[in-house]
C-alpha cells in the first residue's frame, strides 16, 4: 500500500495554509557508459493561478561523493526538472539549496535538504526532495497559535464523525469498525456529483455535499434495519457483532476503491485558494467554512440532544439502556435515529476531511483510529465526550509537531491516550462501571 | 481454464508456507482471545516484533542468525506486549481493541520513517538476513521437490517442513498449558474476570502472561515469514493481516487447540483458489475487462476477506467446526 | 448444629450494646469512616463497623441502600472515597481485590458469576488456592501439579456431594439454573477455604425448595469456624440464621443489634417506610410478639433443618 504513507502524511500537513509541495522523481533515459545520473523534479501541486501546478525554474542542487567532494551540480529548467550527470555508480549526497527556492517555499519540515542516494548504473536514479511551506520566522507563540487552530479544525471534523460512533456504541454496545467507511463513502458521494457528475450534471460542492449527507444518512438507516437490527433481535454478542463490523469494513473499504480507483483525487475548485490572514494565524477560505459548517453543525446537534424529546431519549438510552426501555422509551427507535444522523454527520465529516486533502479510499478507515482516540479519550458512549476527546486529540495531533517530526504526530496522541487511561479508565467524561 | 493449477495452487495455499505464517499468529490469537478473552486488533505489531527482531539484529546490529531468532522471539515481542499491556490491561476489553490497532499502525509508520532510514531501511525494509536458515535445507534451492501437483522449490520445502514443525511443538505446548491450571484461570478469566480476582487469581499478572505468550506465537509467525521471504517491510504488517489472522481463527473456531490452525489452512486453500481462478478468468477474457482488471483480483480477494469474516461472526461465531457449548465468540 | 448452638452458650455477642458502630469482642473486619461518592450520591458512609469473628452477621437495608457497594469496598473491589478497613488486624488499604481473598476474604456477587463455559468442576477447581500448576512454568510439566491436582478436585467432589449438586460435576456451568448457580458460587467460595465469607444476597431468586438447604450450608460455614456476613432481604431468613444484624440505609449504618430487637427500632422502621410507602414493614407481627421470636433464633434453624 504505498500510497498510505504519503496520504498520510499529507492529511496531517494539510491543515490550513499549507499547499502541498512535492519534488518528485522524473524518468529520463539514463547514460550509456559508466556514468549514471541523477534527476528530480520541483514543483508544488495544484497551487498555480490556473490550479494547474506551479513549476519551480532555477533551483540548484549540488552532488557530493562519500568524501563529500562536489561531483555535480544541476539547476531545475522551466518544468522544474533537474538532471546531474554522474562519475560512477556509488554512494552520493544531493543538496538543494534552498536559497534558489521561491519565496515561502522550503524543504518539508523534518526533512534534510541533503538526501543520501546510492546511484546505480544503467538506469536513472530519482531524488525526491519533499518540498513545504516555508515555516515563517515567526515567533514560537503564533506558530502555536496556527498550529492550535489547525488543530481545532482537524478535531472537529474527528468530533463530527465520532458523535455517530459514540452514540451508536452507547445506545447499542456496538463498537462499529465500519464506521471510517462510511465517512469515505460521504466523501466520494459528493465526489461523484461534484467532479464525475451524474448524466452530465455537476453540483456545486455545497450542492453535493448536502446530497452526500442525506445519503448517507439513509444509508445508515438502512444498515441498522437490514444489518444490526436483525443481529441484535437473533441475540449476537457484541463481540461477534465486532467482527462482523470489521468484516464489513474491509468489504466496504475494497468495494470502494474497485470502484473509485487507488489514486486520491481532489474536489472541483477548491484545490487552490489564497489564506485570508486573521493576525496570529491564517487560513484558506475554505477552511474558515469547515470551521464554520461544523461548529453549526455540533452546535445544532448539541441542542438537539439538549432540548428536543428524540435528542434526550437518545441520551436516556446512551446512559441506561434498560433504564430508558423501561421507562417507556422506545429504544429501537431511538436507535434508528442514531444510525441514521450518525450516518449523516460522518458523511458530512467526509466531505469536509475531503476538502482538506484528497479523496481516497482508505480515508475514512485512518480518521477511524483518531475517532477511537477521542472517543475513548471523552469515554465511551458519551456524544459530549466524543466531541470533547476530539478536539482534544485534533490540538494533540496538530501541536505534537512543535516536537516530534511530522510523520509521528499521532504517536503524541496516541501517547497522551494511553496516559489520560492510566489515571482516568472511564475517559474524561465517563462514568465507571460498577462491579458486583 | 487451467484447472491443473488452480488445483495446484490451491494445493499449496493449503499447505504452503502462508498458512504456517498465519496459523501461527492466530495460535496467538486463540491465546489472547479464544483463552484469556482479550481482543487484540493488532497482531501485526508481534508479527512485526519477530520480523524485525530478527532483521535488525542480522543486518544493523550484525550480528548472528541465532540471536536474532532469540530477539525476534523473546525480546521484541515481550517488550511490546508490556508496552501494550500495561496501560490497557485494568481497563474494559474494547480499549486494548483501540490501543492494540492504533499501536500496530504507529509501528508501522515508525518503521515506514525515512527518518530512521539507516537502521531500519524505512519502506524498503531489510532483507538477506537468513542465509543461514538456508544453509541447514538439505535440499538443492533451485530443484522443485513434490508429490502429484504439489511442489515447492527446495528452499521452500525447507521453510514448509520447518514451519510445521514449529506449528507443531507450539501447539503442543498450547495443549499442555490450556488443559493445565494456568489454562483454566486464563478461561475463568475470559468468562469473568471479577469471578477470578474473587477467588484470589491476579487476573491482570495472567492476562499479561497471555499477552506476552499470544505475542511470541504471533512473533513466530511473523519470524518464519520474514525467513521464508528473507525480507522485513514495514507494508508485510498492516492491519489487514491481523484482520486475516482472525478470520484464520474465527473460521476454525476459538479456544480450541487446533482451531486456528484448521482455519489458516482453509483460509489460505480458499484464496489462493479464488485467487488464480479469478486471474485466469481474467486473463482469458471470461471475465470482461470492464468489469475487472488483473489489479483488482487483489482486492476482490479482500471483499471475500471481509464478507466472509462478517458472514462467520454472525452466522457461525462458534467456528466452521465448533460446538456451540464450548467458546464461541458469541458468549463474549 | 442445635447441640452445638446451645452448647455454646456464652454467646460472645451478649455484652455488646445494640448501637451503629458498636465495639465487638473480637472483630475479623473492621470498616473505618468509609465513604464513597457517585455523582452527587453518597452510596456509601460507614463512621465505623466492626464484624465479630465465628458468628453470622447479617447487612439488611432497603434496596439501593449500599450494601453491595459495601461489599465491594471491604473486598477492594472498587476503592472508598475516603477511609481504612482491616482484617485479622491487617489494613487493606491498598490491597488488590485478589489478594484480599488470599488472605482469606471471599465475597460471593449480588448477580452470580458462573463461568458458564466451563464445567461445574473447572468452576469449583479453580477456588483452589496455592495449585502450583497455575504458574505459567509449572504449567508446562504437568507432573508437577497432577497429585495436587488429584487431591483438589477430591475436596471439590466432597464438597459438590454436600450441595447436593455432584450429578452436575461435568455439565456446563452455564446450563445450570439460578438457584444452582448461587450455590456454585458458595461452593466455590468455599473452596477457597477463607475465614471470612461475604455473601451477597445468597437466597436471592432460589427456588423455595434449594432455600433451605442454602440455609443449612450458611449455618454449617459458621460451626466450622468461619464467619459469615451477608446481605439479605428475606427477614425471616435473617431471623433465622443470623446471630447479629446491621443495618444501612442511604449508606449509613442505622442499627445494629441481635436479629429479634432489630424490628423494634425506630430508625429502622423509619428506613423501610421511608422506603415502601405503601407496604408495611415485614416482621412488625413478629416485633408485636417479640419474646416469643428473641427467645431462639437458634432453635428456629434446628427446627427447620432436623
Ligand atoms: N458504579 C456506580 N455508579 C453510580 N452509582 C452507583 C454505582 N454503584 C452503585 N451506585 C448507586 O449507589 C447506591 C447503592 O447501591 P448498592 O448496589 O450498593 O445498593 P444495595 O444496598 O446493594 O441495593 P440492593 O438491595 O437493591 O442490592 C444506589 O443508589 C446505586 O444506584
Ligand atoms: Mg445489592
Amino acid at each position: 500500500m504505498p500510497g498510505r504513507t504519503s496520504l498520510l502524511r499529507r492529511l496531517f500537513a494539510s491543515f490550513a495554509l499549507f499547499f502541498i509541495v512535492a519534488g518528485e522523481p522524473i524518468g529520463l533515459l539514463a547514460a550509456q557508459d559508466d556514468s549514471t545520473t541523477v534527476s528530480g523534479r520541483f514543483r508544488s501541486r495544484g497551487t498555480a493561478d490556473d490550479g494547474g501546478d506551479e513549476l519551480f525554474e532555477g533551483v540548484s542542487v549540488v552532488v557530493t561523493d562519500a568524501s563529500g567532494a562536489e561531483v555535480a551540480t544541476a539547476v531545475s529548467n522551466a518544468d522544474g526538472e533537474w538532471v546531474a550527470v554522474l562519475p560512477g555508480a556509488g554512494d552520493y549526497v544531493v543538496t538543494l539549496d534552498e536559497s534558489t527556492l521561491p519565496e515561502g517555499v522550503a524543504v518539508r519540515e523534518g526533512t534534510d535538504p541533503a538526501t543520501p542516494i546510492t546511484a546505480n548504473v544503467g538506469r536513472d536514479n530519482p531524488v525526491i526532495i519533499p518540498l513545504g511551506e516555508r515555516v515563517a520566522s515567526d515567533s514560537g507563540s503564533i506558530k502555536m497559535v496556527q498550529l492550535f487552530v489547525d488543530g481545532l479544525k482537524l478535531g472537529l471534523i474527528i468530533g463530527m464523525t465520532a458523535i455517530g460512533l459514540s452514540l451508536i456504541f452507547g445506545t447499542t454496545g456496538l463498537v462499529n469498525f465500519a464506521h471510517g467507511e462510511m465517512v469515505t463513502f460521504g466523501a466520494m458521494v459528493a465526489f461523484l456529483f461534484n467532479v464525475t457528475g451524474i448524466f452530465g450534471f455537476k453540483l456545486t460542492l455545497i450542492l453535493a455535499a448536502i446530497v452526500s449527507t442525506l445519503l448517507c444518512g439513509v444509508a445508515g438507516g438502512l444498515f441498522n434495519q437490514l444489518i444490526w437490527k436483525r443481529l441484535r433481535d437473533r441475540g449476537s454478542s457484541l463481540i461477534s457483532m465486532l467482527v462482523v463490523s470489521i468484516g464489513l469494513s474491509i468489504l466496504f473499504r475494497y468495494v470502494l476503491l474497485y470502484f473509485f480507483g487507488g489514486r486520491g483525487r481532489p474536489y472541483r475548485n477548491y484545490q487552490i485558494q489564497k489564506v485570508i490572514d486573521f493576525g496570529p494565524f491564517s487560513l484558506p477560505p475554505k477552511d474558515v467554512v469547515i470551521v464554520v459548517v461544523s461548529l453549526t453543525i455540533l452546535v445544532t446537534v448539541g441542542l438537539l440532544l439538549q432540548k428536543t424529546r428524540i435528542g434526550k431519549a437518545m441520551r436516556a438510552v446512551s446512559d441506561n439502556r434498560d433504564l430508558a426501555e423501561s421507562s417507556g422509551i422506545d429504544v429501537e427507535g431511538v436507535v434508528r435515529y442514531v444510525w441514521i444522523a450518525g450516518g449523516a454527520l460522518a458523511g458530512l465529516g467526509g466531505v469536509l476531511f475531503g476538502l482538506t486533502e484528497d479523496i481516497g479510499w482508505e480515508m475514512g478507515f485512518r480518521l477511524l483510529l483518531l475517532m477511537f482516540a477521542g472517543v475513548t479519550l471523552g469515554g465511551l458512549g458519551t456524544a459530549y465526550g466524543a466531541l470533547f476527546g476530539s478536539l482534544i486529540v485534533g490540538v494533540l495531533i496538530q501541536m505534537s509537531t512543535l516536537v516530534v517530526p511530522s510523520d509521528m504526530k499521532n504517536v503524541g496522541a496516541l501517547l497522551a491516550l494511553v496516559v489520560i487511561l492510566l489515571v482516568r479508565p472511564q475517559g474524561l467524561l465517563g462514568k465507571s462501571e460498577r462491579v458486583g | 481454464m487451467d484447472w491443473g493449477s488452480i488445483l495446484e495452487n490451491t494445493l499449496r495455499g493449503f499447505v504452503g508456507e502462508q498458512a504456517i505464517y498465519f496459523a501461527l499468529a492466530a495460535i496467538g490469537l486463540n491465546i489472547h482471545f479464544g483463552y484469556t478473552g482479550l481482543l487484540n486488533f493488532g497482531q501485526a505489531v508481534f508479527m512485526a516484533a519477530g520480523a524485525y527482531g530478527l532483521a535488525l539484529t542480522v543486518v544493523y546490529a550484525e550480528q548472528s542468525f541465532w540471536l536474532g531468532i532469540f530477539v525476534g522471539l523473546f525480546v521484541f515481542p515481550v517488550i511490546m506486549a508490556l508496552i501494550l499491556g500495561v496501560p490497557t490491561l485494568r481497563l474494559r476489553a474494547d480499549y486494548l481493541a483501540i490501543v492494540t490497532i492504533a499501536a500496530a499502525e504507529i509501528v508501522r509508520l515508525f518503521l515506514r520513517s525515512p527518518k530512521w532510514d539507516s537502521v531500519t531501511g524505512s519502506s524498503d525494509g531489510l532483507g538477506q538476513y537468513a542465509d543461514t536458515f538456508y544453509e541447514f535445507s538439505p535440499f538443492e534451492p533451485r530443484t522443485r521437490y513434490g508429490f502429484g501437483p504439489l511442489n515447492f522449490l527446495g528452499n521452500q520445502l525447507w521453510v514448509v517442513i520447518i514451519g510445521w514443525i514449529v506449528v507443531a511443538i507450539v501447539l503442543v505446548i498450547v495443549a499442555t498449558l490450556v488443559r493445565s491450571p494456568w489454562g483454566r484461570v486464563l478461561k475463568a478469566i475470559r468468562e469473568d474476570e471479577d469471578a477470578a480476582r474473587s477467588l484470589g487469581k491476579n487476573a491482570y499478572f495472567y492476562k499479561m502472561q497471555a499477552l506476552i505468550l499470544g505475542g511470541v506465537i504471533g512473533a513466530a509467525g511473523g519470524l518464519m515469514r520474514a525467513i521464508g521471504t528473507q525480507s522485513a517491510q514495514p507494508d508485510n504488517f498492516i492491519t489487514d493481516v491481523t484482520f486475516l489472522a482472525w478470520v484464520a481463527l474465527i473460521l476454525g473456531g476459538a479456544a480450541r487447540v487446533f482451531g486456528p490452525v484448521i482455519g489458516a489452512m482453509i483460509l489460505w486453500g480458499v484464496l489462493s483458489f479464488t485467487d488464480t481462478f479469478l486471474r485466469q478468468a481474467v486473463d482469458q477474457d471470461i471475465i470482461p475487462t470492464s468489469i475487472m482488471e488483473g489489479t483488482q483480483v487483489g482486492q476482490v480477494r479482500f471483499m471475500l476477506i471481509g464478507f466472509s469474516l462478517a458472514l462467520l461472526a454472525a452466522f457461525r461465531p462458534q467456528g466452521i467446526f465448533g460446538n456451540r457449548d464450548e467458546m464461541a465468540l458469541d458468549d463474549r | 448444629m442445635t447441640a452445638d448452638a446451645s452448647a455454646d452458650m456464652t454467646d460472645p455477642l451478649a455484652d455488646v450494646a445494640w448501637e451503629p458502630g458498636v465495639a465487638k469482642p473480637d472483630p475479623i473486619l473492621v470498616a473505618d469512616n468509609i465513604t464513597r461518592q457517585f455523582g452527587g450520591l453518597k452510596a456509601v458512609d460507614v463512621d465505623h463497623l466492626e464484624i465479630q469473628r465465628g458468628v453470622i452477621t447479617a447487612l439488611i437495608g432497603p434496596n439501593g441502600a449500599g450494601k453491595t457497594t459495601f461489599f465491594n469496598l471491604m473486598s477492594n473491589f472498587d476503592s472508598p472515597d475516603t477511609g481504612t478497613q482491616t482484617f485479622n488486624g491487617k489494613d487493606l488499604t491498598n490491597t488488590p481485590a485478589h489478594k484480599v481473598a488470599n488472605l482469606g476474604m471471599v465475597r460471593t456477587f449480588q448477580l452470580t458469576k458462573a463461568l458458564s463455559k466451563m464445567t461445574v468442576m473447572d468452576n469449583m477447581k479453580l477456588g483452589a488456592v496455592g495449585q502450583k500448576g497455575e504458574s505459567f512454568w509449572r504449567a508446562l510439566l504437568p507432573f508437577t501439579w497432577r497429585s495436587q491436582e488429584k487431591g483438589i478436585e477430591t475436596r471439590a467432589a466432597a464438597l459438590l456431594e454436600r450441595f447436593k449438586m455432584a450429578h452436575m460435576t461435568d455439565e456446563f456451568a452455564g446450563t445450570l439454573s439460578g438457584g444452582q448457580r448461587k450455590l456454585l458460587e458458595m461452593a466455590r467460595a468455599l473452596m477457597v477455604e477463607p475465614e471470612l465469607v461475604m455473601l451477597d444476597e445468597p437466597m436471592a431468586g432460589v427456588n423455595p425448595a434449594l432455600t433451605q438447604s442454602l440455609l443449612e450450608h450458611v449455618t454449617q460455614l459458621k460451626d466450622e469456624g468461619m464467619t459469615v456476613l451477608f446481605v439479605e432481604h428475606d427477614m425471616d431468613m435473617v431471623q433465622e440464621i443470623s446471630d447479629w444484624v446491621v443495618v444501612m440505609a442511604e449508606g449509613r449504618i442505622i442499627a445494629e443489634g441481635p436479629p429479634a430487637t432489630i424490628g423494634e427500632n425506630q430508625a429502622v422502621v423509619d428506613a423501610y417506610l421511608g422506603a415502601h410507602h405503601d407496604a408495611p414493614l415485614e416482621w412488625e407481627d413478629e416485633t408485636d410478639g417479640d419474646d416469643v421470636t428473641s427467645a431462639a433464633p437458634a432453635d428456629g434453624s434446628s427446627e427447620e433443618s432436623s
